[in-house]
């Protein structure tokens, strides 16, 4: 490939170093109001009454709305694609204010004024009487008989789901059983271990902001830093009970959303506040307490596992009981629990199989909802604090016993058919071990005494791309043939950060054969002209919308090559697009096509990682190449290759520019087209990413410090569309993962007052917290990936915390169970096993 | 937008004062990285500001002719830190401000400010305790002298009354010169933090008549591994230890100070001793923020570090981190900032000189390098 592949520079790099990049805030009129909304001061009960007389009267406000105004309409929040099916669709549990107290900070009333001291002198003046219930911030407590029920219409308890998967006909007790049978009592082996995962927040650069008005024709337009802008029109919507098609909304820049702008915060909240006040703009911008405390986090799991295996370390069967802090309102809903306990499951094989059950469960605080891997790095951390606990206990090497009990090549998951194709699982386990010594430093690091201690460990994961086949995934590309030759891209997709723009710009480039530079990439999507698409989740625009993106390049690519064969008088098969002209296309002979592929120049080769050790290609690609027919050609990098013509000719003579065809195109008095092509891609494919992490580390026991020397993740995503992009994707995945290890956690008193909803308490690590990151990426061209790439976005944060944590216990010898591994919990722990 | 009814710009410490006294609703504000922060959250809203930011007689840092050094208290921590008076005498200062947040905040708050907010947390606290600082308060009826140990009274609580201004920092000649010192400052990151725990132990080093001073390598070379504690040759002529966060204010361990006193300075057993004994004189709370336990073994810990690093300041000789580590390996570990002291020899580094009584002295050990009176002088 010509441009996928290579590192070019951020397409919107300009703009955003010199500030020039246009922001939701940015866009807000200047006159615009302020909407203010008015917290809950207890986190369970409910509002008896608010009298706003004095409140009213404080000079520049212009409009307060209670609890006791909004439409009586329940609506649901998640980012998912819309189930037709009532069966499956989010729970609606939201009003736009509430009577009804769930957490502290709940949404009781809102104040809109001219300015936000306007507002806040108006606020210090509401008369609020309450009724208060006890309140729960656990799942264990909210489970209580006497523990009031968040939501009685809609589950009787506070328990939101409760799941149970396990394979076939599997029994934990028969299995020991069993299993005693065959090794014996004494090869039979049990641990038993409970890990605990806290609540955090994404804590994204640019705070959740929107702003709302009328338009002239009567639709309520909202622009919203968001990845998710199709959803949030059908959910505003949905909470406004407006017909979609009167709503609109626009997504601009946007800095950072890690899942919390998959979900609907305040926006429809601001649409009624613009609506209510005659449709003038409405300008509602969380401070960074609000973003913390009042919208998502992450879910804190708490499980208990045992775990059976042999002596001479062969993984026999596991199970896992684990209870999800939803928090107050359902957000994503049980799906961050389930697809938590998937991966648990599928992380390691086991001989007699496995069991995971998993309750959500609605508690006093910030719901749980999407962040960057959706429950998988709770998964791991409970899967490989397990394997670690395991091979602590019986002297096994963690290395070796994961290589013996990983997830196997062409694994394929039962529970909904998701097939590992370009597996690289142990490949990667090497590298990473390969660069952090693993061999030399577990023995260096072998009985060490004194407070300072040194130590290495690992951490894999699983990650599946998109949520195809639990939910739909579709998506739409535009793309319009400018009079110079030039092109829009049109999507739905979002740009959040990740570098989307700059991706489905080489996608467009190297399938069109129009260099990137003339290749226009719309970045704001506006609900009322992007395509449609689900947005930045699940990291899966780059394979999800980069198949509709390829899809539509190539009907561009096939309407400028019609036009062309018209005005060169040429069939289409003769004409192949290259380097903005269309060119002579020269076919391969067969020997030539084989020379070409191996030699790699540019025009289809054989990836690295496509041969074995022994030089042979994988089973994907065939044993024998000569043997290829155009159309059994596997996916991935291989099928670009094969559909852009490129894998089978090469460009010769060139013969017309686009421009001047596009000139023709438009104005021709003869045959006059406008050379545009729009597609829906439904996408029905998914694979697996994998990789690993290592950590070498010291730790300055009577401080409760840990240093963290070596930090190492190994990806195989597939091909890499822009490596430097990759990398860092990777390293800012790698820094999020060391504050979910060792400092960030999101704390309430026992009242559910939340304690530390600030960037001073809530302790994300800094630029100097974070060490030289190492990133490793095994390239294998992925079958189902549109150039052979797979997930990248969420990985990186996934197995970070466990490689930390079980490097801890390489050094001390200290099993530490609960992230954050905070210095005050390893001093704790130091002590109880007094080594200080 | 902040919640502001008046905002005055004083043109001197008097007038910021009369202002101060003729409106009750009026407070003082400098950089305002505290004051700001409070009425974000709504705390004395509708205030009116009297700012003291723009009074030029209140930046900077000087010494007098007696060797007294006056701080300005409107003067900005990346100041403190830069400034050639406070590299030369009062390093651990100018390190314990340079722990402040992040660039931006060091830019904009002030030494003044850290002292008047009250918070037992601040940087500059456990060191300004170490050094006996003398704060000059200016009211409607002239100005007041209080030394900062009495300065304090309860959190965020101090003598300062309202119409108050602080107009000096002064530290004594006796309080600094021939003194090393050493601030750690724990966070749970490494910037951008408020101290879990701030420790300052100064020393002052002096010569210990009975040793021999030219071998540099005493007994506590094989007494601690593979390093070797500082301090050979000297006794501990005085000592000051300052804590922030072990006590609802800025403290001071007098008895510990006293109980090291004359000791040898490399004798092992100091640090055992500084551990115990602090213990007795600070009272660590139990919050959400660090429980009573944690606070405790960093009290400990930290002194007997910053006893360390102020021993090894003020010799040059030694191996970093030998009274805790074996093998010894430290770098920046324990040291906010990640600020990393390279043990020098006086000697070979050019020593910060200033002038006193017609004699140049090294501004830190205070010796005399020449007498000015005979070479003509240069100062």
């Amino acid at each position: 490939m010509e441009v996928v592949g290579k590192s070019m520079k951020r397409v919107d790099a300009y703009g955003k170093v010199t500030g020039e990049a246009k922001y939701a805030n940015d866009l807000c009129p200047k006159d615009a109001l302020i909407g203010h909304v008015v917290h809950a001061a207890i986190a369970n009960g409910e509002v008896v009454s608010i009298d706003i007389s004095e409140a009213e009267k404080v000079p520049g406000v212009v409009k307060i709305v209670t609890c006791f105004d909004v439409p009586d309409i329940q609506f649901p929040t998640a980012g998912h694609p819309w189930s037709v099916e009532e069966a499956h669709q989010d729970i609606a549990d939201r009003k736009l204010l509430t009577r009804r107290v769930r957490l502290y900070g709940d949404e009781i009333a809102a104040i809109v004024g001219v300015d936000n001291v306007a507002c806040e002198r108006a606020e210090r003046l509401l008369k609020i009487e309450y009724k208060e219930y006890p309140t729960f911030t656990e799942p264990e407590d909210a489970l209580k008989p006497d523990a009031t029920p968040l939501h009685p219409d809609l589950r009787p308890t506070n328990l939101l789901v409760h799941t149970s998967f396990k394979s076939k006909d599997f029994d934990y007790e028969k299995a020991k059983e069993e299993a005693i049978k065959k090794y014996g009592a004494a090869h039979v082996h049990e641990v038993e271990g409970e890990y605990q995962t806290p609540r955090i927040s994404h804590c994204h650069l640019e705070p959740c902001t929107s702003w709302a008005y009328v338009d002239v024709n009567g639709k309520v337009t909202v622009t919203a830093s968001t990845q998710i802008p199709h959803i949030m029109r059908r959910v505003i919507a949905q909470a406004l009970g407006w017909p979609v098609g009167r709503v609109r909304v626009i997504k601009p820049y946007i800095g950072g959303g890690f899942g919390n702008k998959q979900d609907i915060l305040y926006e429809p909240l601001n649409a009624y506040l613009s609506i209510v006040c005659g449709g003038r703009p409405v300008s509602m911008d969380m401070s960074r307490e609000e973003c913390i405390s009042q919208t998502r986090t992450r879910h804190a799991i708490h499980a208990k596992t045992r775990a059976l295996y042999t002596t001479d370390g062969k993984l026999l069967a596991r199970e896992i009981d684990a209870l999800a802090n939803k928090g107050a309102y359902a957000s994503h809903g049980h799906a961050v629990a389930a697809g938590s306990m998937g991966v648990y499951r599928n992380l390691y094989h086991d001989e007699y199989g496995s069991r995971a059950d998993i309750s959500t469960v609605y508690t006093n605080c910030a719901p749980g909802g999407a962040m960057r891997a959706y429950g998988v790095p709770q998964a791991v951390w409970f899967a490989d604090c397990q394997v670690d606990d395991i091979c602590h206990k019986e002297g096994f090497d963690p290395l070796r016993f994961r290589m013996d009990n990983c997830v196997g090549a062409g694994f394929s998951d039962p529970a909904n058919g998701i097939t590992y194709y370009s597996y690289s699982m142990k490949e990667c386990m090497k590298k990473g071990a390969e660069y952090i010594h693993w061999d030399e430093k577990r023995k260096a690091y072998a009985d060490q005494t004194g407070p300072i201690r040194h130590g290495v460990g690992m951490s894999i994961f699983l990650y599946k791309v998109g949520v195809y086949p639990i939910s739909l995934e579709t998506s739409s590309a535009r793309m319009v043939l400018n009079q110079d030759g030039s092109i829009q891209v049109e999507l739905g997709a979002t740009e959040i950060g990740q570098g989307a723009d700059t991706v489905f710009t080489q996608m467009a480039a190297e399938t069109t054969g129009i260099t990137p530079d003339r290749v226009y990439i719309v970045s704001t999507q506006d609900t009322d002209l992007a395509p449609f698409d689900t947005g930045s989740y699940a990291s899966r625009q780059s394979f999800v919308t980069g198949k509709a993106v390829k899809k539509c390049a190539l009907e561009l690519r096939n309407r400028i090559l019609d036009y062309a064969s018209y005005m060169l008088k040429l069939p289409v098969s003769e004409l192949m697009i290259h380097d903005n002209n269309i060119c002579e296309r020269i076919p391969l002979d067969g020997a030539e096509v084989q020379t070409d592929l191996s030699a790699g120049n540019g025009y289809g080769y054989i990836p690295d990682g496509s041969r074995d050790e022994n030089g042979v290609y994988r089973d994907w690609l065939g044993a024998d190449m000569k043997k290829w027919d155009i159309d059994d050609l596997p996916s991935g990098k291989w099928s670009i290759l094969r559909d852009t013509g490129k894998i089978f000719a090469r460009p010769g003579k060139v013969l017309l520019s686009l421009k001047d065809l596009a000139e023709t195109a438009f104005y021709s008095l003869d045959r006059s087209e406008h050379i545009t092509a729009e597609v829906t891609n439904h996408c029905k494919e998914n694979t697996f990413a994998s990789g690993c992490t290592f950590a070498d580390i010291t730790v300055d026991m009577r401080y409760g410090k840990v240093r963290i020397d070596h930090l190492v993740n190994v990806h195989d995503s597939g091909t890499l569309l822009n490596p430097q992009l990759a990398e860092a994707q990777v390293h800012g995945g790698m820094a999020m993962g060391i504050g979910y290890a060792l400092t960030e956690e999101l704390l309430y008193n026992e009242k559910g007052r939340p304690l530390n909803n600030n960037l001073l308490d809530f302790k994300i690590p800094t630029a100097m917290d974070v060490p030289d990151l190492k990133a490793i990426f095994l390239e294998m061209d992925d079958p189902m990936g549109p150039y052979g790439n797979k997930a990248l976005g969420e990985p990186p944060i996934i197995s970070v915390a466990p490689a930390i944590r079980n490097a801890i216990l390489n050094a001390t010898g200290v099993s530490m169970d609960r992230i954050p591994m905070t210095q005050q919990r390893l001093v704790a722990a130091f002590r109880e096993h007094g080594l200080i | 937008m902040y919640d502001i009814e008046k905002f005055y710009e004083a043109k001197s410490a008097g007038d910021a004062v009369a202002h101060l006294a003729a409106d009750p609703n009026a407070m003082v504000i400098s950089g305002g990285t505290d004051v700001l922060v409070k009425l974000r959250a709504g705390k004395g809203a509708g205030c009116d500001l009297v700012s003291i930011h723009e009074i030029p007689e209140l930046h900077g840092v000087d010494r007098t002719t007696d060797g007294t050094i006056v701080i300005g208290p409107a003067t900005c921590f990346t100041d403190i830190t830069n400034d050639p008076i406070i590299r030369e005498s009062l390093p651990y200062l100018g390190e314990a401000v340079d722990t402040v947040g992040g660039p931006q905040i060091r830019s904009m708050g002030t030494i003044g400010g850290n002292l008047c907010n009250g918070a037992t947390s601040a940087d500059s606290a456990a060191t300004m305790q170490t050094l006996n600082a003398r704060l000059v308060l200016q009211g409607p009826d002239g100005s007041r002298e209080v030394p900062v140990t009495e300065f304090y009274t309860g959190p965020g609580r101090t003598v300062r009354k309202r119409e108050e201004v602080l107009i000096a920092i002064l530290v004594k000649p006796e309080d600094y010169i021939g003194w090393s010192g050493c601030y750690i400052k724990y966070g749970k990151r490494k910037s951008m933090e408020i101290a879990t725990l701030g420790c300052c132990v100064r020393v002052k080093l002096e010569a210990d008549p009975g040793a021999e001073k030219a071998a540099g390598v005493s007994s506590s070379e094989e007494a601690s591994g593979s390093g070797f504690l500082p301090g050979a040759g000297y006794v501990l002529g005085d000592v000051c230890i300052g804590y922030a966060v072990a006590a609802p204010t800025p403290t001071r361990c007098r008895n510990t100070e006293k109980l090291l006193t004359g000791m040898k300075a490399d004798d092992p057993k100091i640090y055992d001793l500084i551990a115990e004994h602090v213990l007795e004189e600070v009272s660590p709370r139990d919050s959400w923020r660090a429980s009573r336990d944690f606070r405790i073994q960093l009290i400990k810990e930290m002194a007997r570090r910053a006893l360390e690093q102020a021993i090894l300041r003020g010799t040059g000789k030694g191996t970093p981190g030998a009274s805790y580590f074996s093998p010894v390996e430290l770098d920046e570990m324990g040291e906010a900032g990640g600020q990393v002291w390279e043990a020098e020899h006086p000697e070979e580094k050019e020593m910060p000189v200033y002038k006193k009584d017609g004699e140049v002295l090294n501004g830190q050990t205070g010796q005399v390098i020449r007498d000015t009176d005979k070479k003509g002088g240069d100062q």
